[in-house]
């Protein structure tokens, strides 16, 4: 489904991603680990379209297209979709209005009709009891004033709504208490299925108690310096990321 | 006091004009305001109040004044009426009103509508008691030219008790289509006690010669009565404008002011509240949303007078092209108003390089039990807000577009009556896409 093949980008002269190396397949769950600044969020950010990066070198292939030469709405309309680390507050528009506009712009994307206002309703009210968020959140301009918990479920919520094929969660357990945690990750599981992948991104472990991953990647200096399952994050939570830091420098 | 005149061939110039198109000025005000008129001279950008709007430049620049265009085929007024709305249709056409566009469909125990001039030769008491007691001519040159040269005016009349169930609209319409036209209009408004009234004007125009209107409107509040005004400037860019509106509030009275501000080419608003009543809530709204070389200036004030009254003034701004929005805000709280509240806030978006903004708060307060506040803030539409609607599959242009609507939404939320808010909405989305 995506293939990143040594890519490296930049932010003003700083290099961040140096040589990523990725093949994520339908059905799988790729958690993406590693320590601060290590590049974790700009993968996430270059994948979604952040035009602030600048990819200097590699490639990503999704779904056969050419990843990198699309704007982030046509990424979007084509599968993919971020969960944000830092969901915007957008004042004056609506998560009804704003969702609404989204799903029929990628349906007609998709040579689909657009849903009328009555089907659109019954399909937000079924996918907002499977993230359990409430309708009068929805009613409110898009994430203002919504607590860390309720934004993070609103991305789920979103991401319930578009059915993309590829989900990259940018530290979406960042500022959940274990409540918050649990119902985002079980909106998360029953999202799931073996046609669609999702990249978790997450700095903790915990999160990964949850969502179970296929394969945990450790990002160090914008390099994938080691592979592994499940496992590999038990073991960086029990030894944390210097162990990493020290195989990294005697090679 | 000629210091702040850019050059005194226009004032003169205009003084001409003024003297031909009111022959013999025998009418005593009308010669008084000719007078400091001659005296103010107009003002340049040197005039702390039009530091920022060249209007009498463009005038100098761009009008000869040599003619007095009144005549007008006009026939079709359909593109300008805001539909859906039974309304009372008042029109002017280059400044001369248009009885046969005009259609007062209220019963006259609700309103009058009369010719202000021939309420004036009558010596009608009320209305000599409120005509041209508002507006300050002794320092404000463009009104007391306006006082000197006015052609044709309305005196519109609500009694005490009436709910004027109908919009007023009056249409000011200029046929430039065979060169300059320059008009100016009078109007005094009396709305009665406990009365309830909505009035709109708008402006548009034919042709493609330009034409300046100089409109003055006098509106008396009295106790308790409701007022809601709006003022609808979409036009093209060869509209050059002055407006002045004064109204005077009494005691528990209500008003709401709407300006849009959507295109032309100077667009100048001097809008003046007067709260010379207690218990009195009023609520300013303005937008701007203006692109090419448009050049909107909003100057308002909030004069609170009396003590225990509410204010509240929000003015938002979307600029584009090589556009320009002057905002100036005053508020004086004399030293009797205690206990007052008055709110003042000026948001701005700048889409473009070219485009800005000048924006000046003034609060002036004597009084020490108040509450009062402002703000203003400038700058360009949130690119993460923008990324975040793209990452969700939406066009780059409609993100846009749906953050835009959602900021003027503040302001056009605010509009009472349906049709009008209808009809802004459009009109708003339409130049949004």
């Amino acid at each position: 489904m995506l293939t990143i093949q040594n890519l490296h980008a930049k932010i003003d002269n700083n290099h961040i991603l140096n040589g990523i190396n990725l093949e994520v397949k339908a059905g799988e769950i790729h958690a993406i680990m590693g320590p601060n600044g290590s590049g974790k969020s700009t993968l996430a950010s270059v994948l979604a379209g952040r035009e602030e990066f600048e990819v200097m070198e590699g490639s990503v292939e999704f779904l056969g297209k050419d990843l990198l030469a699309m704007a982030p709405e046509d990424r979007a309309r084509e599968g993919i979709f971020m969960a944000f680390q830092y969901p915007v507050e957008i004042p004056g528009v609506s998560t009804i209005n704003f969702m609404k506009t989204s799903v029929n712009q990628i349906r007609v994307h998709r040579g689909q009709q657009p849903l009328d206002a009555v089907s659109f309703l019954r399909v937000m009210k079924e996918r907002m009891k499977l993230v359990e968020i409430d309708q009068s959140l929805l009613n409110r301009a898009l994430n203002e004033g919504f607590s860390g918990g309720e934004k993070k479920r609103n991305e789920i919520f979103q991401m319930s709504m578009l059915e993309p094929k590829l989900a990259i969660l940018d530290e979406t357990d960042s500022g959940l208490d274990i409540d918050a945690l649990r119902i985002v990750s079980n909106g998360v599981n029953k999202l799931r299925t073996k046609n669609n992948a999702i990249i978790v991104v997450t700095h903790y472990q915990r999160l990964l108690d949850y969502i179970i991953p296929d394969f945990v990647h450790v990002l160090y200096k914008g390099k994938i310096v080691k592979s592994g399952t499940k496992d590999l994050a038990l073991e960086l939570e029990a030894k944390g990321y210097d162990w990493i830091k020290d195989e990294v420098a005697l090679a | 006091m000629n210091l702040s005149t850019t050059d005194k061939n226009i004032t003169s110039d205009v003084s001409s004009f003024i003297q031909r198109r009111v022959l013999p000025v025998t009418d005593e005000l009308r010669s008084h305001a000719l007078s400091i008129f001659q005296n103010l001279g107009l003002p340049g950008t040197k005039h702390e109040e039009y530091k920022y709007t060249p209007l009498t430049r463009e005038l100098e620049k761009n009008f000869s004044f040599q003619h007095d265009r009144v005549a007008s085929h006009v026939k079709d007024l359909t593109p300008f009426l805001i539909p859906g709305v039974e309304a009372n249709v008042i029109v002017f056409v280059n400044g001369i009103y248009s009885r046969e566009h005009s259609a007062i469909i209220s019963p006259p125990s609700e309103l009058t509508v009369l010719d202000l001039q021939e309420v004036l030769d009558a010596k009608n008491p009320e209305v000599i008691r409120h005509f041209n007691q508002y507006t300050s001519i002794k320092t404000d040159a463009y009104a007391a030219w306006n006082t000197a040269d006015w052609r044709a005016g309305l005196f519109i009349n609500i009694p005490d008790q009436s709910v004027v169930k109908a919009p007023i609209m009056i249409y000011y319409i200029n046929d430039a289509s065979a060169g300059e036209v320059i008009c100016s209009n009078r109007n005094l408004i009396l709305t009665g006690k406990s009365s309830e009234v909505t009035i709109v004007e708008k402006f548009n125009s034919f042709g493609t010669g330009n034409h300046f209107t100089n409109l003055v409107t006098e509106i008396a509040v009295a106790e308790n009565a409701l007022l809601n005004f709006y003022s609808i400037q979409n036009d093209k860019g060869n509209r050059y404008q002055y407006t002045n509106t004064e109204i005077h509030q009494k005691n528990s009275s209500r008003v709401n002011t709407f300006s849009f501000s959507l295109q032309g080419k100077i667009l100048r608003n001097n809008l003046h509240l007067m709260i010379d009543g207690e218990g009195i809530e009023s609520h300013m709204y303005g937008l701007y949303l203006l692109g090419d070389n448009t050049l909107a200036d909003n100057h308002t004030v909030v004069d609170h007078k009396k003590p225990n009254s509410f204010t509240n003034e929000l003015y938002k701004g979307i600029m584009d092209g090589s556009s320009r929005g002057v905002f100036n805000g005053k508020i004086f709280v004399r030293p009797q108003a205690q206990k007052t509240n008055a709110f003042q806030a000026n948001r701005n978006i700048l889409l473009s390089e070219k485009a800005g903004v000048n924006t000046k708060p003034q609060l002036e307060i004597w009084a020490d039990d108040v509450k009062c506040s402002h703000g203003c803030t400038t700058g360009q539409l949130d690119e993460e807000a923008l990324f975040y609607l793209r990452t969700r599959g939406i066009h780059k242009d409609s993100a846009r577009a749906m953050m835009l609507y959602a900021f003027a939404g503040e302001v056009t939320d605010k509009i009472k009556h349906t049709p009008i808010k209808n009809y802004i909405d459009a009109v708003i989305s339409e130049r949004l896409q």
